[in-house]
């Protein structure tokens, strides 16, 4: 307990944000389940599509898993800031006396822990509905650890600079997409290598140098979209 | 005849200086609004608000619906910007100083949405804006919602509370912030009962005597301060 009269710091105010996400979220556990439930129903679904041959499917698996994967991060991240500005929260953020990209962090932190590490558990069935072998296994899990991140922490950015639009169902995708495409590219290839056998080491590196720089600088920018958006 | 050499004053040994008492700055007020001019969208809302508020005083604006009262709230926060004039926080810019922690510390806003989250109880709410405005032991929290008649609800779902309850609850929210000078209220009371509105009155009160200033709209009158709160109509813009 801090003592009287003094508050907690800039890293509690972040912790807050977390704590508070992940519990107001597990009070609505379908919003929750919303992204992971369409991971795996693209899973099931795809082989009736495209043939149950486990060759096929093993060649095609690493490109679905991974559109799969961006797709229900999208999903979810529509929401994110949309609701903080409806009901007034936003407000609460900007005005804090904490940096607002500390803030803007914890959100994203916060989104990936409700999204992308279920992502991660949910593509162990993903993966085994799409027969991907299981020599590619850890290295899908270990290229998801690496890029889920990313996808919420970038998406969080179109998430804020769409927060107060009418359409943003519709602009959100177009404006994360573009920005995203480079860890679905990066992730499949690992996935792909690993599938084939030959090593994924490099694909994985420019993912974690993706997690690296979003890291950095994406909290700066949601926090600057946020500011922008109020207005 | 030959002037006698000079002696300083009142018998001071000559290397002691008569200095001028320095004087006391003139009462400088909080926060100072210059000719501001509001616009939402392609509308202009409203021309030409000007008022000062010091310690201990209120300022309550007043105007018909959709004049532009929260608009005009939202800019002295900073949350938006003005379309002309300036708004002054102890002589400094709002919009210069949003970045300035010092600033965000000194400024309470309850807006007409509470930032509360429906999934959240009231108690973990206040907890949450604690953290966000840098608050006080959370032995308070408890205190807090007991004062605005809250604290048999501190652990009901925030979604299943009435209008004036959560009302209640973002109110709550002035009693825990560390040290805010000014408190901005859209619509206090609305929603609220009649034992709420005087709830209102009397936490107003309070601050305005502790020296704090208070910036509000509301439809009905507050009654706080004994005569130190002003009333300013917005005019509307051309």
């Amino acid at each position: 307990m801090p003592p009287a009269g003094e508050g907690p710091g800039p890293a509690g105010a972040f912790v807050a944000v977390v704590r508070r996400d992940v519990r107001a979220a597990g009070r609505r556990p379908a919003e929750i389940a919303a992204p992971i439930v369409f991971f795996v129903v693209v899973a099931a679904v795809f082989p009736l599509g495209a043939g149950a041959a486990p060759a096929t499917l093993a060649a095609l698996a690493p490109g679905v898993l991974w559109v799969a994967a961006l797709l229900a991060a999208l999903l979810s991240l529509g929401r994110l800031f949309h609701e903080d500005l409806e009901d007034g929260s936003l407000d609460q953020l900007l005005l804090s006396p904490h940096p607002l990209a500390l803030l803007a962090a914890g959100r994203a932190a916060a989104h990936w822990l409700l999204t992308g590490l279920p992502l991660l558990a949910a593509s162990l069935p993903a993966a085994v509905l799409l027969a991907l072998p299981g020599r590619a296994v850890p290295t899908l899990l270990g290229a998801l650890a690496l890029g889920t991140p990313t996808l919420s922490l970038v998406g969080a950015i179109g998430a804020a600079l769409t927060a107060g639009v009418r359409g943003r169902s519709l602009l959100l995708p177009l404006i994360a997409l573009p920005l995203l495409a480079p860890v679905l590219v990066f992730g499949a290839l690992a996935t792909r290598a690993a599938v084939i056998g030959i090593g994924p080491a490099g694909p994985l590196y420019l993912l974690a140098a993706l997690l690296a720089l979003s890291m950095t600088l994406a909290p700066f920018a949601i926090g600057a979209a946020l500011a922008a958006g109020a207005e | 005849m030959a002037l006698p050499a000079r002696r300083p004053v009142g018998g001071f040994p000559a290397h002691c200086r008569i200095v001028p008492m320095p004087r006391p700055p003139p009462e400088a007020p909080l926060l100072g609004i210059e000719d501001l001019a509001g616009r939402r969208g392609d509308r202009l809302l409203f021309t030409g608000l000007s008022a000062r508020i010091g310690p201990g005083e209120g300022l309550r604006i007043t105007g018909p619906n959709g004049c532009g009262k929260t608009t005009a709230l939202r800019i002295v926060c900073g949350l938006l910007p003005p379309e002309a004039g300036a708004v002054r926080w102890r002589g400094r810019l709002v919009s210069e100083a949003a970045g300035d922690p010092v600033w965000r510390r000194e400024v309470a806003f309850v807006g007409h949405r509470e930032a509360l989250k429906d999934a959240l109880t009231p108690l973990e709410n206040l907890r949450f804006s604690c953290a966000l405005g840098g608050a006080r032991s959370p032995v308070r929290l408890e205190e807090a919602l007991e004062r605005v008649g809250l604290g048999r609800e501190r652990d009901t779902l925030t979604r299943e509370l009435s209008a004036g309850q959560r009302r209640r609850t973002a109110l709550a929210r002035l009693l825990l912030l560390r040290d805010p000078v000014l408190w901005v209220l859209d619509e206090p009371a609305a929603a609220l009962d009649r034992g709420g509105a005087a709830l209102v009155e009397r936490m107003c009160a309070g601050h305005t005597a502790a020296g704090g200033a208070v910036l509000f709209t509301s439809h009905h009158p507050l009654r706080f301060g004994g005569g130190r709160v002003r009333e300013r109509a917005l005019a509307a813009g051309g």
